[in-house]
């Protein structure tokens, strides 16, 4: 590889030809602050606009400063990143950027976890100057079913627009407006409801202020909570145990499944649920889905459309409706755990313990912003009411046993109520790019050949690429599986399956860049790409533990399809765990 | 047709008018009555010949003979040997100092012009949608020229040579641009002309294009030939329906006669040109903006490097220029690299074409050699400042530039020394200021089309440049402090310091330069919050002079306020707390006796 | 059909082009039409010129061409008599026109207004 050497702050450094400056002085120890430089190294994400100016340096021979972030580093390159003419640019900029941000830092949602905030204190600002006749730009507010839009508090660091477009490539949101009133926005200004927007949240993930929050759904919850005439149950999804113990000082990739449950129990939830468990189900259901398929495909059957796709994820789900509504007999019919598991509790546990459905309030935790979104869809409630009454992401609830006086650290491990809060290794590792497929592929495979997998582990299906695919053997008939995590890179596989070009019997797709554990209600990584890392790692390590790791082998499952059910795709489990999707292909009418 | 009379010219340009060239022409006309020779002899008053330092000039037809320096007096000679006996007064020819040459027809004289056209050649000469009148004057035989005699490196060698520097405003040398382009090797190259232009009252590409749009279409065709490319795009403003039309023309005809397309003039060389449209937006004239725009993006910059030569244009080398650039090139071809090096200054050749505007005499485009001084412009072609005022600054390079004062009068106009004198060169606008102008008020009008224009993407432009109108108006309003003038500075500075791309970079600059030329016209504003030239509304108080005030009692009924006040025949006052300052009772008073303070 | 298909045939081209605006012995008038002319007013100067050249059986040839850069006296425009050097004038209006086409170019002489070239050409 071809290298260079350069001066930083008087200290000779080699690196490759390409760095930047920034990541030059890294290899140094110099940390030069940024601000809208974003990168997530693993997942091959990188937003530097060069927009806001924080990161400038002082080059020698340069007439202007320099932006770290953006500027390749060259031969011989004398570059100062302290001088007097560099502080003072960085304070000044930084005072323009607060100069036109609200500062009602007490009451923000994001504050304590700001980046501008944080960056404020860094340069140790502590006044405005000019202030009182500092006009703000100020914009409308907008709320849509999963995202709360507050532009006035937007440093325009373009981040969300780059996971929207470039990673996303869902398009619901680009710069708008010219000068001080340039922001953010869907097109035309318009509300995010009406855009291309899938919720699937990866802007509020690494917006760096409070312009981008989740709705918060806790007032719900603890309305429901306190009412005496409702039974309040809660169901955890597996990328949430993966990364809660973040918000309250553990490390990334800390397990806190017993902690969890303990607290949520400790909230007053009568009763103490998993997703997991219908993430079991939803593997009987897509598994059989895709044998049936298969097996109708191998015999000539025309109208057995493969590769069958996954379709756990809403914001998945969302986006095949908005780009792709051609193919939307595609995708597996099973619902997504989370309503799986509202529509079994609202029928199944509603009758056994014998509590009408209008007084069971089902409460998700959940990863996702896409999954709000997704329990107020119409066809998945009952005559107004829905089969999960309110999803909350990781990020609420730890507010949320913040506010209890909980303090998560030093609970007992708690265990999950039955019977529907056991759960088998597969579906923990739903919570992670690859893993859909691989607890699929467990079952589906053990059930086609009659055989006991040799292994349970498929490290073929794992990995943070944005497109993975592997051949698995059934018994002699290879099976194509593709894996895509990022809305972007499922794009790619799916233009493959319209124009006929794709090789795959079945694809898992999951919205988000790492799968749930990197989903838009996670703690947020700010940039760092080794959390999601950790979590990954977490959740395969719970996958281990798990004595039973075949959604098949669950017992409450099995009995769940004995009592109730009847067998896996009967008309019963048609009915309450299949769906079907819609053309939601957006026009947008300009008046002219 | 009859055979022709004498007609004498006097020159009434502004200069020569200076010198009494109106009396000239009075003592003409009477010698000529008093001869009875007024039916025969007209005497004609004429716009500038460009010849103000020999001025007043007089031009005699038939002949041509040009007299430089006539006084008044000198009406006798004229009209009794000139006029009467065809006999030349010899003491009013031009005798060249260095020569010793007389200089007697204005054809001998030319030399002494201050303008050349060369940018501008055909502009008003030829019809620019009749391909055969630009071809008339020589369209399209540099190109032929190029592609039968030359090798790329060739052409840019005579490009680097003739030391062309960019005309859109930043002068990058433009061979060596060419060369960078070239050296760029890929499938796919593109040759873009910049014809965004966006400089408030800056108009010479415009009218390039609408006068001489093949001038423009060889050269990228020149461009192409020389870095590779087969294809060349214009990025002109939607807002210059003429010009497009006028290019869309001279490009079917340029096509139809096989001098773009396939296969040009019969020599294998392939380039067509197509057209693409901005909205008018500034920034879309920095280049890495304007690509983008033309990509369908948002019109914003990017950082530099990768410079477009590198990755342009769909991510392919991609060479932009400006118009004006590109209108120099035929004859720099044609005529060679040495020609055009041997005008201009040392480090800035050829001619630059300016937009006068402002308080001028002579509005309009003008071209003059690189290193002609800011006087020579202002008062001679520019024929001095309107009514007769005094010059106070002139603002070179638009928004993005800084005003030159007094001072600077002599300063040779070229890229170097405009930067030296905190200015810059730009595209070519040229401002002229007054005594009457505020200098607080006229960075803040600089500063307000900067705030509409920048794209937002950088927080020094897009915030900063806000408080930099802020604080500007709240001391044209009377708040500033002393403090205020530092704190402007040094935003100016970081703005300038942090910016993303040409346009922060530069905006601050009106700011900077009035800041350092016209201090003590800010600290009036901030201390004894007075306006001297008497332009910030918040800061003039009418006043009336008792002595004068007869007490007419007009002043009072005109005013819109009732803020005067005052007995019949006694003197009256103003209120300046109900005075909204519309000056209405000014215009009213016979007596001069309301004034502002 | 038209096209070029060599240096050489342009070159051709260009004389014989000069060869038909020389020979012709007529009067050429230039309206300067880019946007400044035009939007003082040029185009009633162009249409002016042209129906009264006709009514008042002047053979001339009227084009229009872009500015010249007077910005401070448009309508501009420029007569160029049969072996005559190119006159330029400026503020012209209806009744300058009908003044310059009475007296210029009927009888060669000159009116008020004219714009002598103040600067030097290359060609």
């Amino acid at each position: 590889m071809e290298t260079l050497k350069l001066t930083i702050d008087n200290k000779q450094v080699e690196v490759p030809k390409g760095t930047t400056i920034n990541k030059a002085a890294k290899q140094l120890g110099i940390e030069i602050p940024t601000l809208c430089y974003m990168e997530l190294h693993d997942l091959n994400i990188e937003n530097n606009p060069a927009g806001c100016r924080i990161c400038v340096v002082e080059v020698e021979k340069r007439r202007n400063l320099a932006p770290s972030c953006a500027t390749r580093c060259e031969e011989g390159m004398v570059v100062k990143t302290h001088t007097t003419r560099v502080l003072n640019a960085r304070r000044t900029v930084m005072e323009f950027i607060l100069s036109d941000h609200p500062k009602d830092c007490l009451i923000c949602a994001k504050s304590g976890n700001c980046d501008l905030q944080a960056m404020a204190h860094q340069l140790g600002i502590r006044e405005i100057p000019g202030q009182e006749i500092a006009a703000m730009s100020t914009y409308k507010k907008d709320t849509s079913p999963s995202i709360i839009r507050n532009q006035d508090k937007c440093i325009l660091c373009r981040r969300c627009e780059m996971m929207c477009n470039t990673v996303q490539t869902v398009g619901a949101l680009s710069a708008v407006n010219r000068g001080f009133m340039a922001t953010v926005a869907p097109a035309f200004e318009q509300n995010l409801e009406y855009s291309t927007c899938t919720y699937c949240g990866q802007c509020v993930a690494v917006c760096p202020t409070g312009a981008l929050t989740e709705v918060d759904n806790t007032p719900d919850v603890l309305r429901a909570l306190a009412d005496p005439t409702k039974t309040v149950i809660v169901q955890t999804a597996p990328a949430v145990r993966a990364a809660l113990g973040e918000l309250f000082g553990m490390e990334p990739g800390t397990l806190v499944t017993g902690k969890m449950v303990t607290a949520l129990r400790a909230l007053g939830f009568d009763y103490v649920f998993d997703t997991d468990f219908a993430a079991d189900l939803t593997i009987m259901e897509e598994g059989t889905e895709l044998l049936d398929r298969l097996t109708r495909h191998l015999k000539g059957d025309k109208t057995a459309r493969l590769p069958i796709l996954t379709s756990c994820c809403p914001g998945w789900v969302n986006f095949f409706e908005e780009y792709f509504p051609d193919l939307k007999d595609v995708p597996s019919t099973s619902k997504s755990p989370q309503q799986m598991f509202g529509a079994i509790a609202k029928t199944y546990f509603a009758d056994k313990i014998k509590v009408n459905r209008k007084d069971l309030v089902v409460v998700s935790i959940m990863p996702c912003l896409a999954k709000k979104y997704e329990c107020q869809r119409e066809e998945f409630s009952l005559d107004g009411n829905r089969d999960v009454d309110f999803s909350i992401s990781t990020r609420e609830l730890a507010a949320f046993i913040k506010q209890a006086n909980i303090d998560l650290n030093n609970l007992e491990e708690g265990e999950f109520d039955a019977p529907l809060g056991e759960s088998t290794g597969a579906g923990v590792i739903f919570g992670t790019t690859g893993g859909v497929i691989e607890a699929a592929v467990r079952t589906a495979y053990e059930v086609h050949t009659g055989k006991k997998l040799p292994k349970v582990d498929f490290n073929e299906l794992r990995g943070l690429e944005g497109v993975r695919s592997a051949t698995i053997d059934f018994d002699g008939l290879p099976i194509n599986i593709g894996i895509a995590h990022g809305l972007g890179n499922a794009r790619k596989l799916l233009n493959d399956v319209r124009s006929g070009k794709s090789k795959f019997h079945a694809i898992e797709v999951m919205a988000c860049p790492g799968g749930c554990i990197g989903g838009g209600g996670q703690p947020l990584h700010h940039g760092n790409s080794e959390i999601i890392k950790a979590r990954a790692a977490a959740i395969y390590a719970e996958d281990k533990k798990k004595p039973l790791r075949k959604s098949h082998e669950n017992p409450f499952i099995i009995k769940l399809y004995e009592e109730f059910l009847g067998k896996p795709n009967s008309e019963k489990a048609h009915h309450l765990l299949h769906t079907k999707y819609f053309d939601k292909k957006k026009k947008i009418i300009v008046k002219q | 047709m009859a055979k022709q009379k004498i007609q004498i010219i006097v020159c009434g340009g502004t200069s020569c008018n200076g010198n009494q060239s109106e009396l000239l022409i009075d003592n003409l006309r009477l010698e000529l009555e008093a001869n009875a020779l007024e039916n025969d002899v007209r005497v004609i008053k004429s716009g500038c010949f460009g010849l103000c330092n020999l001025g007043p000039i007089v031009k005699i037809i038939p002949g041509d003979t040009i007299y430089t320096h006539v006084k008044p007096d000198d009406a006798r000679d004229i009209v009794s040997e000139h006029v009467m006996k065809g006999r030349k007064v010899e003491r009013l020819l031009f005798t060249d100092p260095v020569t010793k040459k007389v200089l007697a027809t204005e054809r001998e004289l030319s030399s002494h012009k201050k303008q050349i056209r060369i940018v501008l050649r055909n502009c008003g000469i030829i019809d620019p949608e009749n391909i055969d009148e630009a071809i008339a004057y020589n369209a399209y035989e540099a190109l032929g020229k190029v592609l039968t005699e030359m090798k790329p490196p060739e052409v840019i060698k005579i490009v680097k040579d003739s030391g062309l520097r960019g005309r859109g405003g930043g002068g990058f040398p433009t061979g060596l641009k060419w060369e960078i382009a070239y050296k760029n090797k890929s499938d796919e190259k593109y040759v873009v002309c910049n014809a965004d232009e966006g400089d408030p009252g800056a108009f010479m590409d415009r009218s390039v294009l609408e006068g001489d749009p093949h001038a423009v279409l060889e050269a990228m065709a020149i461009c192409g030939y020389s870095i590779e490319s087969h294809k060349g795009l214009i990025y002109i403003r939607a807002e210059y329906p003429l010009a497009v039309s006028r290019l869309k023309t001279a490009i079917q005809q340029a096509r139809e006669y096989g001098l773009l397309g396939k296969n040009i003039m019969g020599t294998g060389f392939d380039f067509d040109i197509e057209i693409r449209y901005g909205a008018g937006a500034f920034v879309c004239g920095e280049e890495t903006a304007l690509i983008h725009s033309m990509e369908g993006l948002r019109g914003e910059p990017t950082v530099k490097p990768p410079f477009p030569a590198e990755s342009g244009f769909r991510g392919k080398p991609t060479n932009v220029n400006n118009v004006e650039t590109f209108a120099c090139l035929s004859p720099i071809i044609l005529k060679g690299a040495e020609w055009f090096a041997s005008i201009g200054s040392i480090k800035s050749k050829g001619t630059k074409v300016f937009a006068l505007a402002g308080k001028i005499n002579n509005v309009g485009l003008i071209e003059v050699p690189m290193g002609t001084t800011l006087r020579e412009v202002i008062f001679e072609i520019g024929g001095g400042i309107r009514y007769g005022k005094k010059f106070k600054a002139a603002q070179t390079g638009g928004p993005s530039g800084g005003c030159l004062t007094e001072k600077h009068l002599e300063t040779p106009i070229d890229f170097d020394n405009l930067i030296a004198a905190g200015s810059m060169m730009g595209s070519g606008g040229l401002i002229v200021m007054d005594e009457d102008d505020c200098m607080v008020s006229v960075a803040k009008f600089f500063l307000d089309f900067t705030v509409e224009e920048s794209c937002g993407k950088c927080a020094p432009c897009r915030i900063g440049n806000k408080r930099l109108h802020e604080l500007l108006e709240h001391i044209t309003k009377g708040k500033g402090t002393l403090a205020d003038l530092d704190r402007l500075k040094n935003m100016s500075l970081v703005i300038k310091d942090t910016s993303l791309c040409g346009l922060g970079q530069s905006s601050p600059n009106p700011v900077l330069s009035t800041l350092e030329n016209f201090r003590e016209e800010y600290e009036a504003h901030v201390t004894i919050k007075k306006c001297p030239a008497g332009k910030c509304k918040d800061l003039m108080e009418y006043f009336i002079i008792s002595a004068n005030c007869v007490g007419c009692t007009a002043c009072a009924r005109v005013c819109p306020v009732g803020a005067i006040t005052g007995e019949r025949k006694e003197p009256h006052v103003i209120n300046p707390n109900i005075c909204i300052k519309c000056g209405s009772c000014m215009e009213k008073c016979k007596f001069d006796a309301i004034i502002i303070q | 059909m038209k096209t070029i298909k060599s240096p050489a045939e342009l070159q051709k081209r260009k004389a014989e082009i000069l060869q038909r605006m020389n020979e012709k012995e007529k009067i050429r008038i230039r309206v300067h039409m880019g946007t400044s002319g035009q939007a003082s007013g040029a185009k009633v100067i162009y249409d002016f010129l042209k129906l009264e050249l006709e009514k008042r059986n002047i053979d001339a040839v009227v084009i229009s061409t872009g500015d010249m850069g007077y910005s401070y006296a448009e309508p501009t425009m420029e007569v160029t008599l049969p072996g005559e050097a190119p006159v330029v004038f400026g503020n012209v209006d209806k009744l300058k026109a009908d003044e310059i086409i009475e007296k210029y170019i009927k009888n060669g002489e000159l009116v008020d207004g004219i714009l002598p070239a103040n600067y030097r050409v290359i060609n």
